[in-house]
Parts: C-alpha cells; structure tokens; sequence
C-alpha cells in the first residue's frame, strides 16, 4: 500500500515538474530560471556520481572536473558535423577526425572514455588512503588538463582552443531528464547488493574485506559509475554552455562540486540534487543582487559591488562546514523523512498497549 | 643548441622557484605532521601575504610594510586554525580536509572582492632587482638572495625543532597525537606554533615570489601552494629536510620544461606526474618514515 501511495506520489510530482520545465522552456528560454534549472540539472548530476564516491564508497576522490572534461571533450570532438570542422579547427586543417556521430552515440561515449580512463587510473591510485587519494585524483585531473591542451594533439583537441558548434539540444527538459535517469541508475545501484557493498566498505575496509567483499573490484566499480556520469554531466555541461574549452575545469569546479555534496549531506542522494539546485540559484541568481551598486529604497548600502556576492556565498559555505556539518539531508533521503512517521505512531501504540 | 650560460640561467632560477616551494612546502609538512591535514589554504595564505604588500605599500615604504606584512600573515594563519581547524579537532579528516578547502575559496573570493579580481602590481623593494653580472651570466639580487635566506631559515627551524622545547613537544605531537596529550603537552599551543612558523615562511616566500614575478592576482596561490604540497609528499610528509630537496628538484626541472616550446604545457602536469610515481612506488617519500596502519 505505501508503496504504491509512494509511486503515484512521485509520479504526479514528476508530472508536475515535466510541465513546469516545459512551460519555462516554451515562454523564458532564455530567463536565469531555465539557465538556473539546466546547470543545477547538470550539476545534481554530477554532484551525485561524485557523492558515490565520496559519500557512499568512502573514497575521497578530486579528480571529478578531470573526467567532466573527458566527457565534454569526447562529445563535443564526435559531434561537430563535419561541415563545421574547417572552421572550429581553424589551426589544424579541420582536424584529423571526418566524421561526425549521432547525439546519443556521443552522449553515451562521453560517459564510456572517462569510464575507461578511471580505469586506467584506478588501478594504481585506488590502492591510497584517503588524502593521498584526494590528491593523487586531483593530479591526475591536472595531467590530463594539460595533455589536452598540448599542442601536438591539436588535430585532435584542437589545443587550448574553444570546440563548439556540436550538436546541441532545443528543449531545456533535455538535460534534465537525462540527469534524472542517471541519477535513477545511480540510486537503483546504490540500494542493489553493490552499494551495500559500496556503504560496508565507508563504514570498516577491513571489516568488510573479512565478510568476503572484493576491496578492490568494488572500489573499481565504483569509480568508473562516478567516472562515466561525471563524463555524461560534462557533455551535458558543455551541450548548455555550447562550447568546450579545458581551462574551464580546473581544480576549483571540482571544489564546488564537493562543496555541493558537503552542503547536501554526504551519503545522501537527495540531499546532494537539492544542494545542487541550490547552489547554482544562490550563486548565480538568488544573490546576484548582492554584486549590484545600485541603492535599495533610497539607501546605499556600502561593501555591495562585484565580487560580494562570492565572498556572502563562501561565508555561507564555511558556516554550513562548521556549524552544520550534516548538510541539509545528513545521510538521509527525502523520502526518509516521511517514512518515520508511521514508526512513532508504531511505538505509541505499543506503549499504549504495555500501559 | 644553447650555450652554457643558457642552461646556467635555468639552474638558477629553477633553484630560486625550488627555493620559494621549499618555503612554501615547510608549512604544508609540518601541518601535516602534526594534525594530518593537507592545508589547501596554505597556497592562499601566500598569496594573502602578497596582497598586504600590495595594500601597505599604498601607505608606507616597503621596507616598513615588510614586518608588518609578515606579522600579519602570521595572524591570518593562526586565526584560519583558530576558526576553521580547531572546532573540527575531533571530527572525521575528511571533514577537516574539507573545512581548509572552504577556506581557500573563501581566501579567494575576499580576494576577487576586494581587488575587483585584478592582478596588481608588487611594490619593488629597492634593491632586490639590481641585476649583477657573474663571468657571463647576469643574475638578479633575488636569486642569490632567495636561496641563502631559504637554507638560513631551514637551518634555523631545523635547529628549533631538534633542540627548543618547543620543537621537542612538535616532535612528540607529531608521532603520537594522544599520548603527547596525556604528556601534559598543551596541544593546540603546539598547533599554534606550527602555523605561526608556516604562515611566516609564506610570508617570506610570497615577498621573494612576488618581488620576482612583478604581479599579485586572486588565484595565484593554487598551483605553488600544490607544488609545494607536491614537493613535501616527495620529500616524505613530516620531514623537513625532504621537503626542501624535493621543492629544488621540482623547481629545476619545472624551469628545464618550461624553457622546452613542446613540453612547456606540461610544466604543470610533470609535478603532478611525479607526484602519483612517487605515491606508488616510494608512497613515504624519499626521507619519509614508515607508518604503520592499525586496526
């Protein structure tokens, strides 16, 4: 009964949600609330595959703008129609690459490439403990940064140049109802044996290496899932920026996406798609008007000029690391918070009974 | 081909970055030493100190806005302890970890704030950028000047921690953070000193740094503070003396790369390159010591 009550519930919601982004998409597609949707879609997303590493595995890994990267370069590189090539590799003679692939098959790549370098990588970093972990991750982020800037793979990546003019999206429900399903993907491996697995690992390595799980084939597993919906987050990025270009994913995307986690709730699925939607309305929209000189009801107010709303922002975020250190969900879920419910009614009347 | 003085040229300013990475990495090995903690707001911490330069020197010679400068870099390290490490102390590592990069976001964003996320130009301090001629090679002041004063300062902390009280309670904390405590040693004192020792030689190295490089921008902290961090791990974490040859080797061969046209992208990533080498095959570094994992 209640899980069926659960599903129309989420169905209706999902409805609700489908029009509503549909609506914006037909009457403001231009408005900060459709480009406050996709980027927060695009970054729940990834924030999500970085949270089954972080939150749920117990890796503590930095190297998530490094495959967000590989994922938006290989999309962006197999989906440029080959008209358009002479002109993007404008350096390089149109490139070495002639064809050009359908938007799914690149969106699909976009998360195999990455997948595939995580498991070139994982196989010597996964074995570091935590910190030496972190910035093993991050190191490597930074090498392939620089490989992709390299010259000498201009035909290739076109250098340190911008790659645009690849297929693209019309409607802004698109990026977010693939982030929806990969998320859902994520979830459904989460609650499988591997995410208890994933959680018995979190929670004692040594303990769960003695009750027989594989430590260093589920670890595996783990950060290729993150790697290879990392990498479909970054086409997904580079789809709603309509351009690619390598300086953009430096070590500091990757801290405002573990920000996001941290302000989501490590451990928590939920909590990391609100952190996200969140995340990006304040920074880019919600507190815009900090960063603005003008005088409010007549009153100037001092210290509000461009670069304000960062540092409130970053205030926020400390307070949020210090004092709140749960996050919004701690390692909960949304759906938890009504499921409690019925278990205090449960206990009240047991009481009653043994009154 | 190039002539020797070339190369000579490169040696020596690879030596003057290694020197300022020494500087820098000191601090990185001795936090985490004691409170295993990647301080990632050390590299914004430099950067801080290189604007106070910029903003006294607006008010006063350089040569009075030098220990103003460096007094308070030492109270922004301390306070950054203070305020963000120290309520954490008994929480995961990870959270800690995660509490230093939130301060270095929020270092950098007071930054962009306050400058209009403009570099700007460092004050000269006279006589630092008189060039000298030596046979056929002409060298700045500052690159004599940064490694004498980088091995004076070495020598000196060395000396303070191997025979101060002070650098006896570091040691005794560093080994065994709980027991030290139950020793009667004030502990955050402990932490304290670190900082104040770590935030003074960024100070130091920011001034050479920036002396050298003429500009001071938000974000310029991030890639030297993680050199250095690089060079500490390299050296093995903890150990001083490792952390100041790792800083030179890295600063050498980053000027070799970056005077090479093809490989100079790579000036960065090499850093990082050595660093994954070093974790796999040597994960304690060249000096560092074997630490064992208990149950």
């Amino acid at each position: 009964m209640k899980n069926k009550k659960f599903l129309i519930v989420s169905l209706i919601l999902a409805a609700v949600c489908i029009v509503g982004v549909l609506y914006v998409n037909a009457n403001m597609r231009y408005s900060m609330l459709a480009s406050v949707l996709q980027k927060g879609a695009i970054y729940a997303l990834v924030a999500v595959a970085l949270n089954l590493l972080n939150g749920f595995t117990g890796l503590f890994s930095l190297g998530q703008a490094g495959f967000m990267m590989l994922g938006a370069y290989t999309y962006a590189i197999l989906t440029i129609p080959v008209a358009e090539r002479i002109a993007v590799y404008q350096y390089f003679d149109g490139g070495i690459i002639q064809f050009c692939l359908p938007m799914a098959v690149g969106l699909v790549l976009a998360g195999i490439v990455p997948m595939l370098f995580a498991w070139l990588i994982g196989k010597p970093v996964l074995k570091l403990k935590s910190d030496y972990l972190a910035i093993a991750t991050l190191g490597f982020a930074e090498i392939m940064r620089a490989i992709i800037q390299w010259k000498n793979l201009g035909p290739l990546t076109n250098s340190s140049n911008l790659l645009k003019r690849f297929a693209n999206y019309e409607n802004i429900l698109f990026p977010m109802v693939v982030s929806a399903v990969c998320i859902a993907i994520i979830v459904l491996m989460i609650n499988s044996t591997y995410g208890r697995a994933f959680k018995a690992i979190r929670d004692d390595e040594i303990a769960a290496e003695a009750m027989g799980i594989n430590l260093a084939k589920h670890k595996m597993i783990a950060f290729m899932t993150s790697a290879f919906f990392a990498g479909i987050g970054g086409a997904l990025l580079a789809m709603f920026q309509s351009s690619v270009q390598a300086a953009a994913f430096t070590s500091a995307m990757t801290y405002e996406i573990l920000l996001i986690v941290v302000i989501g709730g490590i451990g928590s699925v939920t909590g990391s798609v609100m952190g996200a939607f969140l995340f990006v309305a304040c920074s880019e929209w919600w507190l815009r008007f900090l960063d603005d000189p003008l005088p409010y009801l007549g009153v100037q107010i001092p210290f509000m000029r461009g670069g304000f709303r960062m540092l409130v922002f970053s205030v926020v975020i400390m307070v949020v690391v210090l004092f709140f250190r749960k996050g919004i969900m701690g390692d909960k879920e949304l759906p938890d918070l009504w499921k409690k419910r019925p278990k205090k009614a449960l206990k009240k009347a047991s009481k009653k009974e043994v009154a | 081909m190039h002539e020797a003085s070339y190369y000579i040229q490169l040696l020596l300013s690879g030596i003057t970055v290694g020197s300022l990475y020494a500087l820098i990495a000191i601090g990185y090995t001795m936090v985490y030493g004691i409170l295993r903690l990647i301080n990632f707001a050390h590299g914004d911490i430099f950067m801080m100190a290189g604007f106070f330069m910029v903003y006294l020197c607006t008010g006063m010679s350089p040569l009075v806005a030098l220990p103003l400068v460096l007094i308070m870099t030492v109270i922004l390290g301390v306070l950054i302890e203070r305020a963000a490490y120290k309520p954490l102390r008994t929480a995961p590592r990870m959270s800690v970890m995660i509490s230093a990069i939130g301060v270095s976001y929020l270092l950098q964003n007071l930054a962009t704030y306050v400058t209009g996320g403009l570099a700007r130009a460092y004050p000269e301090i006279p006589g630092l950028k008189n060039t000298i001629q030596l046979g056929s090679v002409s060298v700045n002041w500052i690159t004599i000047i940064t490694p004498v004063l980088t091995i004076l300062l070495v020598v000196v902390l060395v000396l303070l921690i191997n025979h101060t009280k002070i650098g006896m309670a570091m040691r005794a904390v560093s080994r065994d953070f709980e027991t030290a405590q139950l020793m009667g040693i004030k502990i955050n004192n402990v932490i304290s000193v670190t900082f104040i020792i770590g935030s003074f030689l960024a100070a130091v190295a920011s001034v050479l740094y920036f002396t050298n490089y003429g500009q001071v921008s938000p974000m310029i902290g991030a890639m030297p503070g993680l050199k250095a961090f690089v060079a500490a791990v390299f050296g093995g974490i903890g150990s001083i003396p490792g952390a100041v040859i790792g800083a030179y080797i890295i600063g050498v061969c980053e000027s070799f790369i970056k005077a090479n046209e093809t490989f100079s992208v790579f000036s960065n990533a090499f850093t990082f390159a050595l660093l994954i080498c070093v974790l796999l095959f040597r994960p304690n570094g060249l000096f560092g010591e074997k630490m064992t994992e208990k149950v």
